[in-house]
């Protein structure tokens, strides 16, 4: 014991430089996360702030919209992270053969709607989706297809925000898969292909496993980014038609900041959270099993 | 023989182009309606079909943009938080990077992995009784209230402590050994040494902060405090059909960001991999 105190005595510089940084991340971060699990056993609004057990969980679980909202948010995760991989790893392979400067010009292309806000995003998509002056229908119209009232209709107002996120999204992740395919060796390439190995034997066999650590770490990132879409949502469809939109994030903000109902929008994003992780731990097993760090 | 696969090399790479192309520009596209629908004439939106190319380019829509007072206030406010966020967390990120990578003392590991996993906790986790804790500090509509959880966030330190860790031992011991203090070793050795990290650091907070929108929506509720991303928003609720003028709105927010990235295209274009696994 005399010994532990001895050593955080000697290290006591390390402690000194950690404090800054720690004390407002412990106030700012750390308490708020135990805090959120404590409310969301709470009937915390404006009337009341009583001690009510599981009941909020239970309430969430019988709760059409939630349920509806949960089961918008899985699909639209899972409709934008797939094709948002499969964007990046596609553009990263493309790239990968050409000169330096047009590789730099086509990852800067790709990245620029990356620096714009989520806010400014979803105010030109609106505009791009406007049913009857909208640059979309207006191609639409010019190939002959008849305009789409992309954002008003239930069965399309989902599909149109997957659509505009996998379009604009995935300049970080195809920057990440970059700088990870040029520290492959290259001769590995030259030597599968000496072997005779076609272009799908060596994007298979070759590019893929040795970037599967890369796009573990992007899937597990854009998992946990798109299933907390909120900005488009909020600003875009506000969950509608008919709550088709409606993602749980977006419900967590209705509930906590419109109807002020705190401690049931806790539980609800707690929930969240318990899914993430869950997924984040199936993702590993899933994919990380053969991968070495 | 040769020429068969020279020529399979140019199909290959010529077929490789169009789909980058095609694909570049579909992200491309709605960054450049943007722009060219700021400086549209208001009524011209309204036109059927759309003018791909402006004929009259018009600056009428960002004059009626800034005869709103609020604008400059929104934009002052952006720049008061996003630069207040962006040079603490630098500070306090460093020195946390430092003690957590070259330092030891008991428990440095535990802060390490406190540290990476809450970097995978969602946002809204924390928002609900972030939003009692500033409201209980009397921080609501505060400047306070919009930076310090900003300075808070994990991902900083984690990004410092993976590239000091790099840093050889050396240098820090025979700083010591020349009796300077640790202070001093840490401005004078650590920080010279970590400049790309921290303009890493710095660049990917100040975007962030700039295009952060859920927590001054919720933490403010004044329209002279708001930033200029949730300005925005209210603009976008109030006119939803002057497209011209919330196209100007959004090309102005836009316009900084565009600038930082073009100076500092190198570290944003191999950057973030400074932070990745391993």
């Amino acid at each position: 014991m005399t010994s532990l105190m001895q050593r955080m005595w000697k290290g006591k510089s390390g402690y000194f430089f950690l404090l800054p940084h720690f004390l407002l991340f412990f106030i700012f971060f750390v308490v708020p996360v135990g805090w959120g699990m404590y409310l969301s056993l709470f009937e915390y609004n404006v009337f009341s702030q009583t001690f009510i057990w599981f009941d909020n969980y239970k309430e969430i679980f019988s709760d059409q919209l939630f349920l509806k909202s949960l089961a918008n948010t899985f699909l639209y995760t899972f409709g934008v992270v797939p094709l948002w991989l499969g964007k990046a790893l596609l553009v990263t392979v493309l790239i990968y053969p050409f000169r330096k400067s047009v590789r730099t010009l086509f990852k800067a292309a790709f990245y620029l709607p990356h620096i714009s806000s989520s806010v400014i995003i979803a105010m030109i998509w609106l505009w791009v989706f406007n049913p009857n002056f909208g640059l979309l229908n207006y191609f639409l119209q010019t190939i002959g297809l008849d305009p789409i009232v992309w954002l008003g209709n239930k069965a399309t107002a989902m599909p149109a925000l997957i659509m505009m996120q996998v379009i604009m999204g995935g300049g970080s992740t195809i920057v990440l898969l970059s700088a990870a395919m040029s520290s492959i060796p290259e001769y590995y390439f030259e030597a599968a292909k000496l072997e005779g190995a076609n272009t799908w034997q060596v994007f298979t066999r070759i590019t893929v496993p040795l970037l599967k650590p890369t796009l573990l770490y992007a899937m597990v990132m854009g998992t946990i980014a798109n299933f907390q879409t909120f900005s488009n949502i909020y600003i875009m469809t506000q969950g509608g038609p008919e709550f088709s939109t409606s993602t749980v994030a977006y419900q967590v903000y209705e509930t906590a900041f419109q109807n002020y109902n705190l401690g049931l929008a806790s539980a609800m994003s707690m929930v969240m959270f318990v899914i993430l992780v869950g997924l984040a731990i199936i993702q590993f097993k899933w994919l990380g099993s053969s991968v070495e760090y | 023989m040769m020429t068969n696969r020279k020529l399979n090399t140019y199909v290959k790479k010529g077929l490789s182009l169009i789909i980058l192309s095609v694909l570049g520009l579909l992200a491309f596209i709605p960054l450049y309606w943007m722009v060219i629908t700021a400086f549209k004439e208001p009524t011209l939106t309204m036109k059927f079909p759309p003018e791909l190319f402006p004929k009259n380019p018009t600056w009428a829509n960002f004059a009626e943009l800034f005869r709103r007072k609020e604008l400059f206030q929104w934009t002052l406010n952006s720049i008061i938080v996003a630069g207040t966020v962006t040079l603490a967390q630098i500070f306090v990120c460093a020195l946390a990077g430092y003690a957590i990578a070259k330092k030891k003392f008991p428990g440095a590991r535990i802060f390490f992995w406190i540290y990476i996993g809450s970097m995978m906790i969602p946002k809204q986790v924390t928002l609900v009784p972030l939003y009692i804790l500033i409201s209980k500090f009397q921080m609501i509509n505060t400047y306070a209230g919009l930076i310090l959880p900003g300075i808070a966030a994990p991902f900083g330190v984690f990004l410092m402590r993976q590239f000091m860790v790099t840093l050889p031992d050396e240098v820090v011991e025979a700083a010591r050994i020349d009796g300077a203090s640790e202070f001093k070793t840490f401005t004078r050795i650590i920080l010279p040494m970590s400049k790309p990290a921290l303009a890493v650091l710095g660049i990917f907070t100040f975007v962030g902060e700039w295009n952060s929108f859920l927590w001054p929506l919720i933490v403010t509720n004044t329209s002279n405090m708001k930033t200029l991303q949730a300005g925005l928003a209210l603009l976008q609720e109030e006119v939803p059909m002057k497209f011209s003028y919330l196209m100007a709105g959004a090309t102005y927010s836009a316009i900084p960001m565009f600038i930082v990235f073009l100076v500092f295209q190198k570290y944003f274009l191999r950057g973030i991999t400074v932070g990745a696994v391993k």
